[in-house]
């Protein structure tokens, strides 16, 4: 699995939308969600293959930052935030 | 508070000082024999010894809430602290003495506009080598699901109602890091040493699902 | 809805976003039958048995109905035997026989445990 690009703190970012049936730590309520990197943690242990007794390739990390509006169109608060770590390969560039 | 009560750390009670519940003399479970059973085959196997269980449970019962309220307090009073903190909070507790083991911890701070809370959705992550095991309620379906959703509604449920002014930023321990939050320090405590802070400083505030108490 | 669809999607772990009811004001001291699977668990991760992925991993497979009707430290005994069987530390047939023997003395956690200190 190729790596992602690096990206930079405040690069938006899109979580993608697959949804596999194995063990992921990306949560589904944020899949095809934009958010911005709010920081570059890492490089982790791709949890997914971790979980299956697996070596591991080490991927970036983001704490991605995404508005509750963006999340929960129907939200009284849109401008409150969630922050979630999501692994490179899950995240595509606008 | 553990505090009140040094050096429970054997395997008969618990953090808070108490002997554990009931369950030592309870009918026995299928769980607990397994448990019994794995940890049997565990020892016989070498994979671990009956004294590294017993340090392992030591070691769990030394980490409570006042290890983190310890670090909060420092940070209220040494601005050179709380810049590390933030820069790098496993350095900055590993500093205080704590041993929070491979933890990597991020420091959150409250401020007059922004307010944090930690959630973990997917599990129930929790940064366990600073503050001790999480609380049931934490563990909960509700909690999982709705602070994600509504966290101010999840606030007030806990007595936090927060003005319209301040930003609340939730945190979804999705991955490898864990999350504690530094509570805004309360008005009227500038006098106060950093015994008499950390004392204001519960568990729940640093969830983010409470603030500090008031002085007095 | 074909039968693959059924099983498709969002899994029940992943609750996120969900409705329910009031956040409830539970709490309790663990047991120390509690501590030492969470003692076990670290343990075998600090020597490399298997990692948290792979209890969570387990954990998840166990479906919606463990998380309903089982205590959070039974799910998690049950996650660790797993992986400890998936690793190859014990076969299910010395499990068995470990088992039987624990039941055969007493009833209680107390006596079932002491005696095989």
């Amino acid at each position: 699995m190729p790596v992602p690009d690096t990206f930079a703190p405040g690069t938006p970012v899109r979580v993608r939308t697959l949804m596999p049936p194995g063990h992921v730590r990306t949560p589904a309520y944020l899949r095809g969600k934009t958010g911005a990197v709010e920081r570059v943690l890492g490089p982790f242990a791709n949890p997914e293959q971790l979980a299956y007794g697996h070596p591991a390739q080490a991927l970036p990390l983001y704490r991605v930052r995404f508005r509750l509006g963006e999340v929960w169109p129907d939200s009284q608060t849109p401008n409150d935030t969630i922050d979630a770590e999501i692994y490179a390969h899950w995240l595509e560039p606008l | 508070m553990p505090h009140d009560h040094p050096h429970h750390s054997h395997e008969g009670m618990s953090p808070s000082g108490h002997p554990y519940r009931a369950d030592q003399d309870g009918p026995l479970t299928y769980w607990q024999v397994m448990e019994i059973a794995i940890r049997e085959l565990m020892i016989a196997k070498g994979v671990v010894t009956e004294a590294e269980v017993a340090r392992q449970i030591e070691a769990m019962d030394a980490r409570s809430p006042a290890q983190g309220a310890a670090v909060v307090a420092r940070a209220w009073v040494d601005p050179d602290f709380r810049d590390r903190l933030l820069t790098d909070a496993s350095a900055a507790a590993t500093e205080m003495g704590f041993d929070i083991g491979p933890l990597k911890l991020i420091a959150v701070e409250n401020t007059d506009t922004v307010h944090n809370v930690v959630v973990c959705t997917l599990c129930s992550c929790y940064p366990r080598n600073l503050l001790g095991l999480p609380p049931d309620w934490y563990k909960s379906r509700a909690y999982r699901s709705r602070t994600v959703r509504e966290p101010r509604r999840v606030l007030a449920e806990f007595g936090v109602t927060l003005s319209d002014d301040t930003t609340v930023r939730v945190h979804d321990s999705t991955a490898d890091m864990r999350y504690v939050v530094i509570p805004a320090r309360p008005a009227g405590t500038e006098t106060m040493d950093e015994a008499a802070l950390a004392a204001l400083v519960t568990r729940d505030s640093m969830i983010g699902v409470g603030l500090a108490r008031m002085p007095g | 809805m074909t039968a693959g669809e059924a099983f498709a999607g969002k899994r029940w772990h992943d609750m996120g976003g969900e409705l329910a009811g009031p956040v409830p004001d539970a709490d309790h001291d663990f047991a120390l039958w509690e501590k030492r699977v969470d003692a076990l668990v670290m343990l075998a991760n600090m020597k490399g048995i298997f990692t948290v992925d792979g209890l969570r991993r387990v954990l998840e497979d166990m479906g919606e109905d463990a998380f309903e009707t089982l205590g959070y430290y039974e799910r998690w005994v049950g996650s660790l035997n797993q992986n400890l069987l998936e690793q190859g530390i014990y076969s299910v047939a010395e499990l068995a026989d470990k088992m039987a023997e624990v039941e055969a003395r007493g009833t209680t956690y107390g006596t079932a445990s002491d005696a095989g200190a």
